[in-house]
């Protein structure tokens, strides 16, 4: 269990990163290090360089500008647990970290670490999935954003060259008062999800739903947008019962299957959870 | 020096230490085969088992999942800096002896340094609180009854001191 041999670099600038990045050969990029770190001690990955982000000072920030948050690629995800703007105005983003790994590993991990790792079951990246999250990369031609919905392309795989690197995330502001549910169902607090549901939710004064927002985490390889189930709810008046029928639409989504869980299963938690993420959004709006 | 070695700088428990390591040592290795600070202990190796939980700049973290480099120029404390003297033990230590916290010992460096950060932000937790925050940490010989109760005794305990004028 010790990593195999490598060179290091630890850059100071985003413009060095990129540099070493698309110099070197069968290179990896280590954030937090809260996954490529086990990879590397147990050799699932052989890299001959590392890149290490940590002493990139700038990509370290969490700021909200005209109603979008942003956060640097290397900001913790401590950070987002602790900042008092995001449990005021991106409260799913609070309630779903606290179940990110435990506090020994929220310390290090990373919020680009986390999404350029893609873990089918990653709450960060349902997150930004639920909540139209832009990111930026950047490699030796320049910046491009990237849409979330585009970004995740297959397993574990995301949009990104081999020479590019992310550098932020951003995250619009769902309107004051919106409703938000991020429910998660693991064998052990802190352990990966088997299944996880974000649901964000904007009603007008009669409880008639404006706008609504359901992804499922851990049941597909990547994060899935319950496109279907928000056109049900869109336009109806809250209810438990309208939540329980639109859900049953997860059932049909094409689920993984492992030694953790039949893809029934997962099928079944993604309706189950799906509801009470929305009876939670739904008994929250207007509250925040 | 090739780029597969690194002379760091780190302080561990108020002791400087200035080293050449190889870059791909983990900060858990390091610390306990080139320094022989063994009160660390090491479980799982991938970051699972939270034996190896240290602070780091005052923030737990798992020294296997990390590189010894990337400590050069920081602040750890180790299981073996909790005590106040060799003589006197800390009283989280105290609370996990009266109260059965440890059987075997083999997870305690790492309980104790992580429910050390948890009681400086948490200083009066219900039990669940106390659950969740050593949720990190693997047991296999107590089944967390008196790790528990040991952390809500020291939290008692860590009190008055805090309060005293």
């Amino acid at each position: 269990m010790k990593p195999p041999p490598f060179s290091y670099h630890d850059p100071r600038s985003v413009s060095d990163a990129v540099g070493l990045l698309s110099k070197l050969e069968n290179a990896k990029v280590l954030a937090g290090g809260q996954s490529l770190m086990p990879m590397l001690n147990m050799r699932y990955v052989l890299p001959d360089h590392i890149i290490d982000l940590n002493k990139i000072e700038p990509l370290s920030y969490l700021r909200e500008t005209d109603g979008v948050l942003e956060v640097g690629a290397m900001t913790r995800q401590r950070d987002l647990e602790f900042s008092d703007v995001v449990k005021a105005k991106f409260p799913i983003i609070h309630e779903a970290i606290l179940n990110v790994g435990h506090r020994q590993t929220r310390n290090r991990g990373t919020v680009g670490g986390s999404l350029c790792h893609l873990d089918p079951s990653a709450e960060l990246v349902t997150l930004s999935a639920a909540h139209d999250a832009t990111v930026t990369v950047i490699g030796p031609n320049g910046t491009r954003d990237i849409a979330f919905t585009e970004f995740p392309v297959a397993f574990m795989t995301t949009a990104l060259e081999p020479d590019e690197l992310l550098t932020r995330v951003r995250f619009p502001r769902w309107p004051a008062g919106h409703g938000y549910g991020f429910v998660e169902f693991s064998r052990r607090h802190g352990d990966f999800a088997i299944a996880s549901a974000a649901a964000l939710l904007e009603e007008d004064g009669n409880g008639k739903i404006k706008r609504a927002s359901l992804t499922l985490g851990g049941v597909g390889v990547l994060p899935v947008r319950m496109r279907e189930v928000e056109k049900a709810l869109v336009g109806q008046t809250a209810s438990e019962d309208l939540f329980r029928e639109a859900c049953e639409a997860c059932r049909k989504v094409d689920a993984i299957e492992d030694v953790h869980a039949p893809a029934s299963y997962r099928q079944h938690l993604g309706a189950v959870l799906s509801r009470r993420a929305l009876v939670a959004a739904h008994g929250r709006v207007g509250k925040a | 020096m090739s780029d597969k070695r690194r002379k760091i700088a780190v302080t561990i428990n108020g002791k400087r230490y200035e080293e050449e390591v190889e870059v791909r040592y983990t900060l858990a290795d390091f610390m306990r085969q080139q320094l022989g600070l063994t009160g660390t202990h090491l479980g799982c190796e991938h970051g699972v088992c939270g034996a190896c939980t240290i602070l780091f700049d005052g923030r737990s973290a798992r020294s296997c999942i990390m590189l010894a480099v990337q400590a050069d120029g920081h602040e750890i404390l180790t299981v073996e800096g909790i005590a106040p003297s060799p003589d006197k033990m800390h009283p989280l230590q105290e609370a996990f002896r009266d109260n059965h916290g440890l059987q075997c010992g083999f997870c305690t460096p790492g309980m104790l340094i992580t429910l050390l950060e948890f009681l400086r932000d948490n200083p009066d937790p219900t039990e669940q609180e106390v659950r969740i925050g050593i949720s990190g940490n693997l047991c296999r010989c107590t089944g967390y009854q008196g790790i528990v109760a040991a952390a809500l005794d020291a939290a008692q305990r860590l009190k008055p001191a805090k309060e005293a004028p």
